[in-house]
């Protein structure tokens, strides 16, 4: 009788023992200095990590954001919809496109409607966002920011809602204090819109974070521009071909270029590196093309629909890479104590 | 604790001594028992016996564990000397760290529900009924102390931060870490009367060759000075402290003016792209 080759010893109920998996422990040992395991736990003594140079353990210093994509989306569509209420504005007192400025408030009103939702998804406890209005607090960006939201929206939906029933109106309130109405809803609408439109970039200014902190003059800057760009993007695909949206556009785009050029070319030392390398600084990059001078060269040489649709995608992705940038920053302990 | 702060409407601070401290870590057990807080795991994070890492929702002190090591850098805790008469290279130091109750406090300042506000000792304290979790603290605080608790901890969606016992407090009893620790690092009292404290203690351990020891209180820095502050042997950095910590709204002028001057140009260059064209 031949005896059987002696057997492999049995694997038991856990699948876990093997060579492979003693040899991801062992990695896992390497590289965290401290192993998870089921049902294990090193005790007894502390498994030493090399030391770090930087601070802590290289530990961060303060906290990354713990904002979800509402946030960015939010800083583009409420950008969007607050330069609209000024390109509304522009219209009006232009008196030469009243169905540009009917769709200018329709994106207005749109975006005052969207806003607040995307606002109110992102809070830790939602049911509390009227907790925000019963105070006023100008040292908070956060307070001012909603405020302006909560005015923008009464006064561009009002806007809204006199221009597609201007007639009606004019019969119930009388030609002068229907006009009067829409004039004293356009002005408010397109000055609170541009404080919500910049107001976003305060409030990453504003912050402990070293890479927005230090990007603090440049941000409401930038969050506008890109709000008036996307304003008129999406009026052009809409159908509206002025030359005034298209001016409008190539100069925001031109500026974007500019922008670009700068933040790549600023060396603001150990605080504004994540913007030079790293994820954050590459989706920053191509946000910045896409917005830049793509959209240029595509405006004064190709179709403005491609060069529109440029452009709102570099806006979108720019606000995402800020907020992304923002998370980076906070985890570069060297850059917060550098401070 | 010589009577009750609070209705005296005194104010109060901690100084902690990192040269006082052995690392038991009764002041972080005590924080959780008395606030009932969710525990940080129990795995070792292989930073020296660091088992907590960092001050969060949760964490409201945090021993920290600083190795020095003479090949690699400067000397924390003085040279040690071993059993054998030799000097041992090694030397470590804690420091039990906290929400440091700036007097510009960035977390307040920021803060859009007014949930957050200055209690009559002059804490830092965050209203949970009024906390609706809009995040912004957390990334308004110099030294990343407060943060909003993820699911599935109790208080979920809310930021949380350390309370300086005020319930405590309001019955003039002494914050939880404070009355634990068992060698006098963490002391709790007027913060007039912990600074002359402080200086004694300062003066004490230079006279005993600890050139490096320091005060830590950012007084001159838009932080104006923080009511639970440090003695620290060697530089701020190593224990993870910035040097020169910037409260947020130090930034709120540039950043409101450069608000200001784009919305008059957008609005303006708009009005008279339209005009012109």
């Amino acid at each position: 009788m031949v005896s059987d080759p002696p057997r492999a010893p049995s694997r038991g109920p856990r699948a876990s023992r093997s060579e492979s998996r003693l040899d991801e422990l062992r990695e896992e040992a390497a590289r965290r200095g401290a192993v998870e395991g089921g049902g294990v736990r090193a005790v007894g003594s502390p498994l030493p990590q090399d030391v770090a140079t930087v601070g802590y353990y290289g530990h961060p210093v303060v906290k990354p954001p713990v904002w979800t994509w509402e946030v960015p989306l939010y800083f583009f569509v409420g950008g969007l919809a607050g330069m609209a209420a000024v390109i509304g504005l522009a219209a009006y007192a232009a008196r030469q496109s009243p169905l540009l400025m009917l769709d200018a408030l329709r994106l207005a009103a749109l975006g005052a409607v969207i806003s607040p939702l995307l606002l109110i998804l992102d809070l830790g406890r939602p049911s509390r966002f009227l907790n925000m209005l019963r105070v006023f607090k100008h040292r908070s960006p956060m307070s001012v920011g909603v405020w302006t939201l909560v005015l923008f929206d009464g006064a561009a939906l009002a806007g809204w809602a006199l221009l597609e029933w201007f007639d009606r109106v004019t019969f119930w309130l009388g030609p002068d204090a229907s006009r009067f109405a829409l004039k004293l809803a356009l002005l408010f609408a397109a000055v609170l819109g541009a404080v919500l439109a910049t107001y976003t970039g305060v409030l990453l200014g504003a912050t402990a974070i070293p890479a927005w902190a230090s990007h603090r003059a440049l941000l409401p800057f930038h969050f506008g521009l890109a709000g008036l760009g996307s304003a008129a993007a999406v009026l052009e695909l809409m159908g509206h071909r002025l030359p005034a949206l298209w001016l409008i556009g190539t100069a925001v785009a031109g500026t974007e270029t500019c922008i670009g050029f700068w933040v790549e070319l600023r060396r603001g030392g150990i605080a504004d590196r994540v913007l030079h390398r790293g994820l954050a600084a590459w989706t920053l990059r191509v946000a910045g093309f896409l917005a830049g001078p793509a959209a240029l060269v595509l405006r004064l040489e190709g179709p403005t629909t491609a060069a529109a649709i440029c452009f709102l995608l570099g806006a979108l992705i720019s606000r995402y890479g800020w907020v992304a940038a923002g998370r980076a920053s906070a985890r570069d302990a060297e850059a917060a104590l550098a401070g | 604790m010589p009577g009750n702060a609070a209705r005296a409407r005194r104010t109060v601070g901690f100084f902690t001594d990192p040269t006082l401290c052995i690392g038991c870590k009764a002041c972080e057990v005590a924080c959780k028992e008395w606030n009932q807080l969710p525990d940080d795991g129990f795995t070792w994070l292989g930073t020296s016996y660091d088992q907590t890492g960092q001050l969060g929702g949760s964490t409201w002190r945090h021993v920290k564990f600083v190795e020095a090591d003479t090949a690699r850098g400067a000397q924390l805790a003085g040279p040690m000397v071993g059993g054998d008469g030799a000097e041992d290279p090694f030397g470590w130091i804690f420091l039990s760290d906290v929400c440091k109750h700036c007097e510009e406090a960035g977390c307040l300042e920021a803060c859009p529900t007014g949930s957050i506000v200055r209690t009559e000792v002059g804490s830092v304290f965050v209203q949970d009924d009024v906390c609706n979790g809009c995040g912004y603290c957390v990334v308004s605080c110099p030294f990343g102390v407060i943060d909003r608790r993820p699911k599935p901890q109790p208080g979920a969606g809310g930021a949380f931060k350390c309370t300086f016992c005020y319930d405590r407090q309001a019955d003039g009893l002494t914050p939880a870490c404070a009355k634990v620790c068992p060698t006098g690092s963490i002391l709790f009292g007027p913060l007039d009367e912990l600074h002359v404290q402080a200086e004694g203690r300062l003066a004490t351990l230079r006279e005993r060759g600890y050139d490096d020891a320091q005060i830590y209180d950012p007084r001159d820095t838009s932080v104006q000075g923080i009511h639970a502050f440090f003695l620290l042997l060697g530089e701020p950095e190593r224990y993870g402290l910035p040097p020169s910590p910037k409260a947020p709204t130090a930034h709120l002028p540039v950043a409101w003016a450069a608000a200001a001057w784009t919305s008059m140009l957008l609005l303006a260059g708009t009005i008279a792209a339209f005009q012109l064209w």
